[in-house]
């Protein structure tokens, strides 16, 4: 199958600029630096591609939104801050292929009109920081950064930006936040950051995969890009999969692919002989899905949304037979009630509350009425209460697991404790 | 006794600061800096770099605290930061957990009497696909076992 992003993963020099460019990598800039920037964000547009990141914006279209004729700088930020549970597909790009993603944003820069642009990478990717540090070196180098790139007349600058152990600095907002130095705390939008953000300045956050794209994009035009997966939702997609599976790992698949297939062909199907119990296509954030849901449901943002439930960032994980639900939401909602900032009440306590609630269930002290409250706590916590989203992302999932799971939880407060053999 | 960073970190400091339109916009990557010089953020690091990045210290408090990895407080040599978050639970992390504590002889967020390692316990840490894993210091240990842990911490025993 031919593919976008992992054609050279298995090139163990692949991270050397000198194997990296006899494999083609910065060979789009001479290109782009020929056409308008216009011209290339049009390009863009027509590709569909959409944000790897977890929204599936359509790239194209947020650039756009950059003021024409603005006085102001503006920045372009790669979101590498990839930490939401089931999700570690940035990573293999970065440790595989780091100029192909150098090559991307350096496309991205020149479209939008930035001169510097960050890396915000979370803390605990050490070894990738120095990975990117290294390349960043390499291109500097060559010539493909720095002052008036390949004689374009063009210039950028681009810098990495630690984090220090915070999942909501994944979140644009904070992330701007957390830039500027201070606490990682999402703003109220609007307004955007492609209008007022990095310093309030006109800034596009796009992330790592999604930047990676775009070499393939200018090299091979729209119309190559569109070959691959389908109308909507076009390319390929990086699937991190883990959980109870033969073969974990990073996949690229081509959007549309059914979940089942994924499963058996690529994933080696579900470990230990076992039946499958559910699903979770697209990370923590989003809804789980029965074994019975995931036959009809494919690898692309609009099929993952017709099963009510959302490719995100394609954090990819599978629960087998065994495995307790409670104990499983348990898990989800402690990551939630660890992680949030804490600035609006209905996510700082809603997180708290499902938390204790779901580990008062799990430890056999539940009663039948906390199922209602929990999806009565959750409802408070969806729909534009707060000021970021991350409070939906554990309403949603909580749902989906006590509505479809119900019996079990009923069972587990019953019982005072869990009757499978994985709780 | 008073923090100031060494010639040489002085020297990257200074580097990070010309990064960004904005002197405070320096402070995560300074604190970095000053941890791998200190160990920890001790007051009066803070203070220092508020001098340095002409913000309040409060300022400079507000955002160590906000972020998990900036120590608060002296730890131990090594530390050892186990991923026990929704998908290295399904992969088994539960027993990782306990095997460490019963090896270290200590529980999560305590140091062994000898001052050489410090066990977390941590939320996801990208590296699902290979769990059970640990961080330690700056590097990951994945697909871990008994077996496995026992070899890691020799070799960080005997070094
Ligand atoms: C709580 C939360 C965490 C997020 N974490 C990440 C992340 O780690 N990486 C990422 O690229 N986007 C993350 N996002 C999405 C970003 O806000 C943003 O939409 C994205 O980086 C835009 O890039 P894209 O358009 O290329 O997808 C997160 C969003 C939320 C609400
Ligand atoms: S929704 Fe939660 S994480 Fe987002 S800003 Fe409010 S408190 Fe913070
Ligand atoms: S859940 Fe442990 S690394 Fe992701």
């Amino acid at each position: 199958m031919s593919s976008i992003l992992n054609n050279n993963w298995n090139n163990p020099r692949q991270r050397e600029i000198k194997t990296a460019m006899a494999n083609g990598a910065y060979a789009s800039l001479k290109k782009v630096f020929n056409m308008q920037p216009v011209e290339v964000t049009e390009e863009v547009k027509k590709s569909g591609l959409r944000g790897r990141g977890g929204a599936g914006f359509l790239t194209g279209m947020k650039w756009g939104f950059i003021p024409k004729n603005s006085k102001k700088t503006v920045y372009l930020i790669n979101n590498f801050d990839e930490s939401e549970p089931g999700t570690f597909k940035d990573r293999a790009i970065v440790e595989k292929d780091p100029h192909r993603m150098l090559e991307g944003m350096i496309i991205a820069a020149y479209a939008i009109g930035a001169r510097t642009a960050y890396i915000y990478i979370r803390g605990e990717y050490y070894r990738q920081w120095e990975i990117l540090e290294k390349a960043i070196a390499e291109a500097c180098r060559e010539g493909f950064l720095g002052k008036n790139i390949l004689r374009s007349g063009f210039d950028l600058d681009i810098y990495q930006h630690r984090g220090a152990g915070a999942y909501i600095c994944g979140e644009e907002t904070a992330l701007l936040s957390s830039l500027e130095g201070g606490r990682g705390y999402p703003r109220i939008k609007p307004p955007f950051p492609a209008i007022e953000g990095a310093w309030r300045c006109p800034t596009i956050v796009n992330n790592v995969e999604t930047l990676s794209n775009l070499p393939f994009i200018m090299n091979n035009g729209a119309a190559a890009y569109r070959k691959f997966g389908t109308e909507k939702s076009p390319g390929t997609k990086l699937i991190s999969a883990s959980g109870h599976v033969n073969k974990p790992g990073v996949y690229e698949v081509e959007m549309g692919l059914p979940v089942r297939t994924f499963v058996e062909e690529h994933l080696g199907g579900v470990w230990k002989g076992r039946k499958l119990k559910g699903v979770v296509p697209g990370g923590s954030s989003f809804q789980v899905l029965t074994a019975e849901e995931t036959s009809k449901c494919c690898l692309d943002f609009e099929s993952c949304a017709g099963c009510g439930t959302s490719l995100g960032s394609g954090g990819f994980y599978v629960m087998d037979e065994t495995t307790c639900m409670v104990k499983m939401l348990q898990y989800t909602a402690k990551f939630y009630e660890h992680e949030s900032c804490g600035q609006c009440t209905p996510c700082r306590e809603g997180t708290g509350w499902v938390s204790q609630i779901v580990r008062r269930i799990e430890e056999g002290h539940g009663r039948q009425r906390d199922l209602d409250l929990l999806i009565d706590v959750s409802k408070n916590m969806v729909n534009g209460r707060t000021i970021c989203v991350f409070a939906d992302a554990l309403a949603l999932p909580v749902i989906s697991y006590v509505t479809k799971f119900r019996a079990e939880f009923e069972e587990h407060i019953k019982l005072g404790r869990c009757s499978l053999q994985n709780g | 006794m008073n923090f100031t960073f060494t010639p040489e970190n002085k020297k990257k400091f200074d580097e990070y600061v010309k990064r960004y339109p904005q002197k405070r916009a320096a402070l995560l990557p300074a604190l970095w800096l000053a941890q791998e010089q200190n160990g920890w953020i001790s007051g009066e690091v803070m203070e220092y770099l508020a001098g340095l990045l002409e913000v309040t210290p409060a300022f400079v408090y507000e955002t160590v605290t906000f972020y998990t990895m900036y120590n608060k407080k002296p730890i131990g040599k090594h530390h050892i930061q186990v991923c026990n978050s929704v998908c290295c639970w399904l992969r088994g992390s539960e027993q990782t957990v306990d095997y460490l504590k019963r090896k270290l002889g200590v529980n999560v967020g305590e140091s062994t009497a000898d001052g050489r390692f410090h066990l977390s316990t941590v939320e996801c840490l990208g590296s699902c696909g290979s769990a059970p894993m640990m961080q330690i210091d700056n590097d990951y240990f994945e697909n871990l076992d008994e077996e496995k842990i026992d070899q890691i911490l020799n070799e960080l025993n005997t070094e």
